[in-house]
């Protein structure tokens, strides 16, 4: 940690600034807006996880090929791949139901925040109390 | 120009709030992960920090283990709380406006010192209980929306393509279930 780059921490928080401003203006930080995708009644929330993944998945085919390594790490650049068990399955359908009861994910809650939804802190109790579990359980 | 009207019709049903909104906040977040990758070789998600923080208060071996990554975290997190509220006291407070944004009728507006803020009209017992399922299911199931949904289907990752799947269809069937319960909002 020591040892960073001085440029790390502000690279990650210009990241999330942009991050979490997209996630805003998609209104994918309201759950409102998630619940009427999950109901059918309004499809452009594809238009957020779709427009996302296809930019990363342009990046991450090219910066590989275009730049060695990564400057502020000097990482190599890998794709963004996780072995797959019936953990995948179990835990995907679990968060399936958590999302499709309350509308919201764990970057959407923190973006939510950040628009003044102070309900949303709700949501952000009980992910941190689920993690919580999984992990004493895990442990 | 789509002008033929059965179709302009079906895309009325579909996309009632148009779909600029959702293409450029998509390709905004997008660019946030990008931002960092390019940065860092970092493929950031956002489930993670739930345990990343829990280490600072717990000595499970299960939350040690992100020590490591968990003061970035903390930072990506805060940005993307920052962020949102710099939507908040541009476009949300109508201070900027873009023929990109059509603004919502969802949810509650109330300022604060001349910010336009929101607040969802969702009932806190579906928040808190749905919370602590995606709390579990996201840490089991190796990612979220973020993880799996953004940098693992931009990866053409196997893996996160059945993540996604799965999170998808089983949120499809269980909010239109509570919807036919009649619990709403």
């Amino acid at each position: 940690m020591a040892d960073r780059h001085p440029l790390f921490i502000p690279l990650i928080l210009v990241g999330g600034l942009i991050f979490g401003f997209g996630l805003g203006f998609s209104h994918m930080a309201r759950p409102e807006v998630v619940l009427n995708f999950l109901q059918f009644e309004d499809f452009g929330l594809l238009f957020v996880m779709f427009g996302g993944s296809a930019l990363v998945g342009v990046v991450y085919f090219l910066a590989p090929r275009l730049f060695g390594r990564a400057p502020l790490t000097g990482d190599t650049f890998e794709r963004r791949l996780k072995s797959f068990d019936r953990n995948v399955l179990i835990g995907g359908a679990i968060f399936g139901v958590g999302w499709g009861l309350s509308g919201i994910c764990p970057g959407a809650a923190y973006a939510s925040l950040g628009t003044g939804n102070i309900t949303i802190l709700w949501a952000l109790a009980g992910m941190f109390l689920g993690a919580y579990f999984q992990g004493y359980w895990r442990s | 120009m789509v002008t033929d009207p059965v179709a302009l019709q079906l895309a009325a049903d579909l996309f009632p709030n148009g779909i600029s909104r959702y293409a450029v906040g998509g390709l905004l977040v997008g660019l946030g992960a990008a931002v960092i990758y390019l940065g860092t070789g970092i493929s950031a998600g956002a489930s993670t920090f739930l345990e990343s923080t829990l280490s600072y208060v717990s000595d499970k071996s299960r939350f040690q283990r992100y020590v490591s990554s968990r003061d970035w975290r903390l930072v990506f997190t805060a940005g993307i709380i920052l962020g949102a509220a710099v939507f908040a006291a541009t476009f949300q407070s109508g201070v900027v406006t873009s023929s990109l944004y059509q603004p919502g009728t969802t949810g509650q507006l109330y300022e604060v010192g001349g910010v336009t803020l929101w607040t969802t009209d969702v009932q806190p017992w579906r928040l808190l209980v749905g919370g602590i399922f995606v709390g579990i299911g996201t840490r089991i199931g190796k990612g979220c929306t973020s993880g799996h949904g953004v940098c693992g289907v931009g990866s053409a990752s196997k893996t996160s393509i059945a993540g996604v799947l799965t999170f998808l269809a089983v949120a499809i069937v269980t909010a239109q279930l509570v919807a036919a319960l009649g619990v709403s909002p």
